[in-house]
C-alpha cells in the first residue's frame, strides 16, 4: 500500500532477523562444525564415537518408539476433549482451564509427579495392593521391566503433552463454521461421517501445527525420562546431556545434537508433505 | 576451546561472585553436595567462622573451574574442599599454597603424621590439610542375619557367601534383597574401582581385561540374580533401606547414615566381601587447600583451623557421617548410627586380607569418562548379558586410550608405572 | 439405529444418558489432569515419613506445610527461583520487543522476503532449539555471558521469539485497519496512531503472549542447565540437585515448579484459544 515507505517493514523485522541470525543460525552452523571436526580439522571421529557408544542404538530406538506411541494417543485424546467441550455451555472455561494446566508444567516437574505415583512405595502400587492385584510392592521403573518403564514414561508424556495439542485443536475447531456441520446434518450424515468428512479436513492446518510441534517436542524428550528411568531408558537428548555434562566431551554431544536436528527436520518435512494445507492459510 | 571456556568461566565467575557481598570467603567443595548435607555445612559447621559462601560443585566442573582460574590468573576461590585425587592435579600444576605451618600445628594437635603425609601429594611441602575420611561399607537389616549361610562371619564375608546369603533371602522373602547404588548419581563406579576389581584381580587399570577380571564378572552376574532390579535407579542406599525395598546394601558411609542413624537398633554394618585377591576397600580422604593467589588467604586459614578443631570434627562425624582426620576418640554418646559405621570401617581396616585401593589420580576432567568405562562394562555384561571377553576387550581399548590421553600413572593397588598406566 | 428408536420413544432419557456420558467423560479427563498434581502435593507436604509410608492411602493425613517451607529455606532454592524469574523477565521483554514489530510488519505490509521470513520462523519451530545451547556455551564464554541470567534469557528468547512474532501478527490482524487509517486522517502520525489506537486494542493479546513467553522460559531445562554453573534457574537447579536429594525434596521441588504455571495458565485462560486459533491458522 505504501511504495514510498517500503523500508518500514524491513526496519520492523530487522531486529528479530538479526537476533535469530546471531543466536540461531550461527550456533546451528557451529554445532555442525563441532560435530564434524576434531582439533580444528574436519573429521568423522565424533560421529564414530557416538555410533560406537553402547547407548546409541538404544537411544534412537527408544526415542522413536516413544514418539510413535505418544503422539497419536495425544492427538486422539485432544480430539476427544475438543468434541466434548464443544457440547458444553456453562463451565466450559473452567473445564478448559483444568485441561490446559499441564501446558504450564515442565517435563522435569511431570517426571517428578509420575515418580511419586509409580515408585515402589508409590500410589499406584498402593492402589493395586488395595485392589488385591499385587501382594507386595512391584517395581515398574527398573531395567528388568522395560515394557512397564516404557509405558510409565509414555503415560507421563501423554499427561504432560496432550494439553498443547488440545489447545491447538480446540482453537481449530472453534474456527469451523457451524453452517458446515448443520448442512451435513441436514443431508443426513451421521456423527462419524460428519467428523471424518467435515471436521477433520477443516482443521487440517491446526492438525498440522499440532503434529509438527508435538513431534519435535517428543524428539526432545529428556527430563521426564531422566526423572523416571535414570540410565535405564537412554534417549537422544539425554545422551547429548550426559556427554556434555558428565563426560565433558563437547564434540560427541554436538554430534548427537546434529542427529536430533536432522530427525526433527525430516519429521517436519514429512508432515508438511503428508498433510497438505492451502498455502494461503500457512502462518 | 579450553582457553575460551576458561576465560568465560572466569568472567562469569567474577560477575557471579562480585554481586554478593565482597567480604565473603568463597569455599568451593566437591564434598557434602546434597541439599541436606550442604545445609548442615552452612548452618552448623561453618556457623562461627565469619562470612563464608559455601559453594558446591560436581567434580568435572570443579576441575574445569580451577584450571580456568589458574590460566587466567584471577582467583575468586579462597578455599577448596575436594578428594585427594581431585586435588592432586592442582598440586601437579603447582597451584596450591604450601600449608606447612598449619600442618605442624595440627600434628601437634593430634592429626596422625601418616595422614598428613598424604596431603603432601608427593611433594616436599604440605599441599592440603586432611579434612574428613570416609569409605564404603555394607549395611544390613538385622532380620536379614537369620538367612546368613552357616559358618559365615558377617565381618569376614566372601563373595560366595554373599551370593549364598542373597539367594536364601530371596527364597525366604520372595524378593531380591541386595541393593547397589547404580543409579545415575550413585557411586557404583567406585564399587568397581575400589572393591570389585581389587578383590578379584588385585588391580584396577592394568588388570582390566585379565582372566581374573572375567571370572569376577561371572561372579557378579551370579550375584546380580539376587540384586533388586531397582538398583539401577538407586542413588543413595539409605532410601531403599529405610523404605524396606532392600535388606542389604553397599554404599558410601555418608549415603547410608540417615537410615542407620534413624534406627540404629535395626541395622548391622560390616565390611564389603572379599574376593580371591583380598578384601578391596577404598578409603576416601577429603582435603582442604588454598589456591595460590586466593583473595582471602587469612579467612581460608581460619576456616581450615575451625574445621580441623576436635569439636567441629566430631560434629561433622555425627551430622554428615564423615569421620575425623584428627586422632580423636568418638565418644560413646555421639550418635549410635555413626558409631555403627565407624565400627565397620575399623573392621575393614583390621581385616587380615584388607587390600587398599586409592581413588583415581591424574585423570583431570576425564574422570567422568573413566567412570563410564566401568559403568558401560557393567551395563553390557551384567544388565545386557553380552559376552564378557568381547566387552572387556572393547572397553579395555577405550580405557587404554583414556590413560594415554591423560598420561595418568598407575595408582594402588596397581603396580607403579613409568608413564601412563597400561591396560595389560 | 436402535438408539434412534429409543430416542423417539423416550427423548428425555436419551438426552440425559448422553449428557451423563459426556459429563463423566469430562470428569474423568479432569481427574486425569488433577489427581497426579494432588498426589505430588501430598508427597511434598508429607515429609520424609510420608514417602516411606506403605501402603499409601492417598488421603491427606499427616501433612503439614513444614517440609515444603524447609525446602524453600534451603540454600539455593530461593536464589534459583529469583534467577528463573529474571531469565523469564528478560525472555518476555526481548521476545515482545523484537517479536511485536515483526508481527506488525507481517500483519500490515506486503514486502519482498515476507515468505522467506515466515520460512525462517517456521524453521525455528521445527528445530529442537534447546540443542543449540551446546555451541552457544562456547560463544557465551567468549562474550562473558556464560553462567549469567542474561545468557539464559537470550537463548530462551530464541525459543519464544518466533512464537511471539506469529501470535502478535494475528493480534494486529484483529485490530481493524480502518481505525488506524481514521487516526491518520485526524492528523495523528503513524507512530502516534499506533500507540493511541492499535496498542491499547492489542494489549490484552500481547499480555497473553508475554505470559506464554514466561512459561516457555520458566519450564526450559536443557539449555539452562548447560549454560549455567552457579546461577542456575530453578529447573536447572532442581535437575542437578534433586537427583542427589531424598524423595520428599524432589516432590517439594516438583510442586514448586507446578504452582506458578497453574497460576499463569489461569491468568491467560481467556486468551489462550484465541491465540492458538490465530497462530495455527
Amino acid at each position: 500500500m505504501t511504495n514510498n515507505r517500503s523500508w518500514i517493514p524491513y526496519l520492523l523485522i530487522l531486529p528479530s532477523v538479526a537476533f535469530l541470525a546471531l543466536l540461531f543460525i550461527v550456533p546451528l552452523v557451529q554445532t555442525i562444525w563441532l560435530a564434524f571436526s576434531d582439533n580444528g580439522v574436519p573429521s568423522p571421529a565424533n560421529a564414530q564415537r557416538m555410533m560406537a557408544d553402547i547407548n546409541f542404538t538404544r537411544s534412537i530406538k527408544n526415542t522413536f518408539l516413544l514418539t510413535i506411541a505418544v503422539v497419536p494417543v495425544q492427538l486422539a485424546i485432544a480430539l476427544a476433549m475438543g468434541t466434548m467441550v464443544a457440547k458444553v455451555g456453562r463451565g466450559r472455561e473452567t473445564i478448559l482451564w483444568v485441561w490446559t494446566i499441564p501446558l504450564g508444567i515442565s517435563d522435569l516437574a511431570a517426571g517428578l509427579v509420575w515418580l511419586s505415583i509409580l515408585q515402589n512405595s508409590g500410589y499406584f502400587n498402593s492402589l493395586l495392593l488395595g485392589l488385591g492385584v499385587i501382594g507386595r510392592q512391584a517395581s515398574w521403573l527398573s531395567y528388568q521391566t522395560p515394557v512397564a518403564l516404557f509405558f510409565a514414561i509414555a503415560v507421563a508424556e501423554i499427561w504432560r503433552g496432550t494439553a498443547i495439542v488440545m489447545v491447538i485443536i480446540v482453537a481449530g475447531l472453534n474456527q469451523v463454521p457451524k453452517e458446515f456441520r448443520e448442512a451435513a446434518e441436514i443431508f443426513g450424515a451421521g456423527p462419524w461421517t460428519r467428523f471424518w468428512r467435515i471436521t477433520l479436513p477443516l482443521i487440517r492446518p491446526a492438525l498440522q501445527s499440532a503434529l509438527i510441534l508435538r513431534t519435535v517436542l517428543a524428539f526432545e524428550v529428556f527430563a521426564v525420562v531422566y526423572a523416571l528411568g535414570g540410565r535405564n531408558f537412554p534417549v537422544l537428548v539425554g545422551e547429548a546431556y550426559n556427554w556434555q555434562n558428565q563426560n565433558q566431551n563437547y564434540g560427541v554431544a554436538a554430534a548427537y545434537a546434529v542427529l536430533i536436528m536432522i530427525i526433527s527436520l525430516a519429521a517436519t518435512l514429512i508432515y508438511l508433505k503428508a498433510i497438505k494445507v492451502d498455502p494461503e492459510r500457512l502462518p | 576451546m579450553k582457553r575460551l571456556m576458561s576465560l568465560g568461566i572466569v568472567a562469569s565467575t567474577v560477575l557471579a561472585f562480585a554481586s554478593p557481598v565482597l567480604a565473603q570467603t568463597v569455599f568451593v567443595s566437591t564434598q557434602l553436595r546434597p541439599i541436606e548435607e550442604a545445609t548442615i555445612v552452612r548452618e552448623e559447621l561453618l556457623q562461627d567462622v565469619g562470612d563464608v559462601d559455601y559453594v558446591v560443585e560436581e567434580p568435572p566442573q570443579f576441575a574445569v573451574r580451577m584450571e580456568a582460574e589458574r590460566q587466567a590468573g584471577t582467583r575468586t576461590v579462597s578455599l577448596v574442599g575436594a578428594l585427594h585425587g581431585e586435588l592432586s592435579p592442582l598440586a601437579d600444576r603447582d597451584s596450591l599454597e604450601p600449608l606447612d605451618e598449619l600442618a605442624k600445628k595440627l600434628a601437634a594437635g593430634g592429626m596422625p603424621q601418616s595422614l598428613l603425609d598424604l596431603g603432601k601429594l608427593g611433594k616436599s611441602t604440605q599441599q592440603y590439610i586432611p579434612w574428613m575420611q570416609a569409605t564404603y561399607v555394607m549395611a544390613a537389616k538385622k532380620e536379614a542375619l537369620q538367612y546368613l549361610p552357616a559358618g559365615a562371619d558377617v565381618n569376614a564375608l566372601t563373595y560366595d557367601q554373599l551370593i549364598e546369603w542373597a539367594k536364601k533371602m530371596q527364597e525366604a522373602t520372595g524378593q531380591p534383597q541386595i541393593g547397589f547404588p547404580a543409579g545415575p548419581k550413585g557411586l557404583m563406579a567406585r564399587y568397581f574401582q575400589g572393591y570389585f576389581y581389587p578383590s578379584f584381580t588385585g588391580g584396577v587399570v592394568r588388570t582390566f581385561q585379565s582372566a581374573d577380571a572375567a571370572a569376577g564378572w561371572e561372579k557378579l552376574k551370579a550375584l546380580w540374580a539376587y540384586v533388586n532390579p531397582n538398583s539401577t535407579n538407586y542413588d543413595f542406599m539409605q532410601e531403599p533401606l529405610a523404605a524396606g525395598e532392600v535388606m542389604v546394601a553397599w554404599d558410601h558411609v555418608a549415603r547410608l547414615k540417615n537410615a542407620i542413624s534413624a534406627a540404629p537398633d535395626d541395622y548391622v554394618v560390616f565390611p564389603a566381601p572379599a574376593g580371591p585377591k583380598g578384601r578391596g576397600y577404598m578409603p576416601v580422604v577429603a582435603g582442604l587447600a588454598i589456591p595460590k593467589g586466593a583473595p582471602d588467604k587469612d579467612g581460608a586459614t581460619k576456616i581450615i583451623e575451625h574445621l580441623a578443631a576436635p569439636d567441629v570434627q566430631l560434629l561433622t562425624a555425627s551430622r554428615v557421617g564423615f569421620f575425623p582426620t584428627l586422632n580423636v576418640k568418638l565418644p560413646e554418646d555421639l550418635d549410635p548410627g555413626v558409631a555403627l559405621l565407624a565400627g565397620a570401617v575399623t573392621a575393614t581396616q583390621a581385616s587380615k586380607d584388607a587390600l587398599i585401593s586409592l581413588l583415581p589420580v591424574g585423570l583431570g576432567d576425564k574422570g567422568g569418562e573413566f567412570n563410564k568405562v566401568y559403568m558401560d562394562s557393567f551395563q553390557r555384561i551384567v544388565l545386557q548379558n553380552e559376552p564378557v571377553a568381547d566387552v572387556l576387550k572393547a572397553q579395555g581399548q577405550t580405557l587404554a586410550k583414556l590413560m594415554t590421553d591423560t598420561k595418568a600413572p598407575c595408582w594402588a593397588p596397581d603396580a607403579k608405572s613409568d608413564g601412563p598406566c597400561p591396560v595389560e | 439405529m436402535s438408539a434412534q428408536t429409543t430416542s423417539t420413544a423416550n427423548p428425555a432419557g436419551f438426552v440425559s444418558s448422553r449428557r451423563w456420558l459426556l459429563w463423566s467423560g469430562i470428569a474423568a479427563l479432569c481427574a486425569w489432569v488433577l489427581v497426579p498434581i494432588y498426589l505430588v502435593a501430598l508427597g511434598a507436604l508429607g515429609g520424609r515419613q510420608g514417602v516411606y509410608q506403605w501402603p499409601k492411602t492417598g488421603l491427606p493425613t499427616g501433612i503439614s506445610l513444614d517440609p515444603f517451607i524447609l525446602f524453600l529455606k534451603t540454600e539455593g532454592v530461593l536464589q534459583s527461583f529469583l534467577n528463573s524469574l529474571g531469565a523469564a523477565g528478560i525472555t518476555v521483554a526481548l521476545s515482545i520487543l523484537l517479536g511485536a514489530p515483526a508481527g506488525y510488519a507481517l500483519a500490515r505490509y506486503n514486502f519482498h522476503g515476507k515468505d522467506s521470513y515466515r520460512l525462517l520462523v517456521l524453521l525455528t519451530r521445527a528445530f529442537p532449539l534447546a540443542i543449540l545451547a551446546l555451541p552457544l556455551t562456547v560463544s557465551f564464554i567468549k562474550l562473558g555471558l556464560y553462567d549469567t541470567i542474561i545468557g539464559v534469557g537470550l537463548i530462551h528468547t530464541v525459543l519464544a521469539l518466533p512464537f511471539a512474532a506469529l501470535v502478535t501478527q494475528g493480534i494486529f490482524l484483529g485490530v481493524p485497519r480502518e481505525l488506524e487509517e481514521a487516526a491518520w486522517v485526524f492528523g495523528c502520525t503513524r507512530v502516534q496512531a499506533f500507540f493511541k489506537i492499535v496498542a491499547p486494542l492489542a494489549l490484552p493479546g500481547i499480555v497473553a503472549t508475554a505470559v506464554f513467553a514466561f512459561v516457555i522460559s520458566w519450564n526450559e531445562v536443557f539449555a539452562a542447565s548447560v549454560l549455567t554453573v552457579r546461577n542456575r534457574t530453578l529447573t536447572a537447579y532442581l535437575l542437578t540437585v534433586l537427583s542427589e536429594s531424598p524423595m520428599h525434596y524432589r516432590f517439594a521441588g516438583g510442586l514448586m515448579l507446578i504452582l506458578p504455571s497453574v497460576i499463569f495458565i489461569f491468568a491467560v485462560r481467556r486468551y489462550l484459544f484465541a491465540i492458538w486459533g490465530i497462530s495455527s491458522k
